[in-house]
């Protein structure tokens, strides 16, 4: 079952620095899909159509559509504040706001009115859960993020996400910056949240894509060569190119 | 050679660094020069009388109560009106405004407008607020000029302090579900918040201690009382200065260097303040 549908996507920026061309793409819900490839191949600028987080960069040109049950959230009648909580975003460095670890978490839940203070409660404890980071914190809700290491600042932008209770999650390269038990752990909560959850991951690697990927798209220079199920797509691809990139011979 | 070489390098550059460090006491050492001078000579002249009284005997004996009074109802009219025209136009430069022609002309009028001499407000706000707007040579004119004269500094320190905030934390609140104006209100402003006050502050310094603009627009010769309303005229200290020094024969040097001490005491502890909470923002910030 798709969650979300891509049609003729095509996109330019005003500087016309990286473009996608014609994209369709079908996307699982309850799975992990990759988008992979070597840089300037498109992929941050497909996920970021996907919140319309593209609204605040020079665009010159987008065509297509892209469905997310359906309804096609590139219209302009799209409310994109109600879109962007239903997606998530968790970025490829850590971002933490200036406030306490429980001041992130409540942050998208308070701009969107949520005030009683056991809903906040729940959603602290439960995102901080779900990203694998509440035995580290929960004594220590109400200290500044910014002191927490560079993979729990991570999984806190995980969780701040999950606090809104979203449907889709989308991560560019949220472990690049991070060391491998770390990375491990961020993968790990990847794993437990696709059973509620449409993951879309940027991978920093073609490792990690393979290890993480339940279906898997090849982008090259604003292109997707190559769509399919993670199993066959890394070990016997279609495609000259993404047998090329796959197995290390360039990228 | 090997062994004279460093030293030859040794010696220069000890000689440039001499040179740079007595290049700076040069520049320091005046303004400390100035500001003993002025202490020594003007604070015998202070005294609880000096501070509380108004001037009495052609200003030559009593205090100069007024004056101090009637620059903090400046300074403070002047705050009212643009700090908050101020920053509303550095969150609109900063947030808002799209980089265009039209911005790109508002830029460069402030960054003009900061270069005007100050006595060419003080005639602007004769024919604008005291004559044509009728408001009469008063506290709200002098106030509404000097404002005008402070905006530059203030817009251009505030929407710098704004810029300042790392973009990222924008992003961040906008993939979250907030509006632009959220961002601003919950992030970016209270982050940039220190730079903001610390702007305002030496904006409403430099006002504070402007004699030009309120020459014509709000400043009393001699007014031994209080004034009552925004509509009156006031004594203050810079142009009190201005008047003791130039325009009264046989005048106590005393009462000048003591007026000259309290403006400055004035001023310079705007600047403390202001470096206090730049300081302390410095330390607390987290970006």
């Amino acid at each position: 079952m798709n969650k979300i549908v891509i049609e003729n996507l095509t996109l330019q920026y005003t500087d016309g620095t990286e473009s996608l061309r014609n994209i369709n793409l079908g996307i699982c819900e309850k799975a992990i899909t990759v988008l992979f490839g070597p840089a300037g191949g498109g992929k941050s600028s497909l996920l970021r159509c996907l919140n319309r987080l593209n609204d605040m960069a020079d665009v010159k040109f987008a065509s297509g559509r892209i469905l997310l049950d359906g309804i096609d959230i590139l219209s302009p009648k799209t409310d994109v504040i109600t879109l962007r909580r239903k997606v998530g975003m968790v970025f490829a460095r850590p971002v933490v706001l200036p406030f306490s670890i429980r001041g992130n978490l409540t942050y998208g839940l308070e701009v969107m009115g949520e005030k009683r203070r056991s809903k906040l409660d729940q959603a602290v404890e439960r995102s901080l859960k779900q990203a694998a980071l509440w035995d580290e914190v929960k004594d220590r809700l109400d200290d500044q993020a910014i002191a927490l290491s560079g993979g729990q600042q991570q999984r806190l932008c995980l969780a701040r996400s999950l606090a809104l209770e979203p449907e889709v999650i989308l991560l560019d390269e949220p472990t690049s910056g991070l060391d491998p038990i770390s990375t491990a752990k961020v993968e790990a909560s990847l794993q437990e949240l696709k059973k509620n959850y449409t993951v879309i991951l940027v991978p920093h690697s073609v490792q990690q894509a393979a290890r993480t990927a339940d279906y898997a798209a090849f982008f090259l220079q604003g292109e997707l060569i190559e769509y399919g199920q993670g199993k066959t797509l890394f070990t016997t691809p279609q495609d000259k190119r993404t047998e090329n990139y796959v197995t290390g011979r360039f990228g | 050679m090997k062994t004279i070489f460093p030293i030859h390098r040794n010696l220069s550059q000890q000689l440039g660094f001499g040179l740079l460090t007595a290049m700076t006491l040069a520049t320091v050492l005046p303004i400390i020069a100035v500001i003993a001078y002025i202490i020594v000579q003007g604070a015998p002249a202070i005294s609880p009388e000096f501070l509380t009284r108004v001037p009495n005997n052609g200003m030559r004996n009593g205090g100069i109560m007024p004056a101090i009074v009637g620059t903090l109802y400046l300074t403070f009219g002047t705050a009212i009106f643009s700090v908050p025209l101020g920053v509303a136009a550095a969150i609109y430069l900063s947030e808002y405004a799209a980089d265009t022609w039209l911005t790109r002309i508002i830029r460069i009028a402030i960054i003009n407008l900061a270069g005007i001499p100050s006595v060419v407000y003080g005639l602007f706000g004769l024919g604008l607020f005291v004559l044509f707007l009728q408001f009469g040579t008063s506290i709200l004119a002098a106030s509404l000029t000097l404002s005008i004269m402070t905006l530059p500094v203030i817009i251009s320190t505030s929407e710098e302090a704004l810029r300042a905030v790392p973009q990222s934390f924008r992003t961040v609140s906008i993939s979250l579900g907030a509006t632009r104006w959220q961002t601003i209100r919950r992030i970016v402003l209270p982050e940039a918040l220190p730079g903001i006050i610390t702007g305002v502050i030496l904006g409403l310094e430099r006002a504070a201690g402007e004699t030009a603009p309120i020459l014509f627009t709000g400043a009393a010769f001699f007014l031994p009382r209080l004034p009552g309303s925004p509509f009156d005229a006031t004594m203050a200290l810079p142009y009190h200065l201005f008047v003791i020094s130039t325009q009264i024969p046989e005048m106590p040097f005393q009462i000048q260097y003591g007026t000259a001490l309290v403006l400055i005491a004035f001023v310079l502890g705007m600047n403390l303040i202001a470096t206090v909470i730049r300081s302390r923002a410095r330390a607390r910030r987290q970006w």
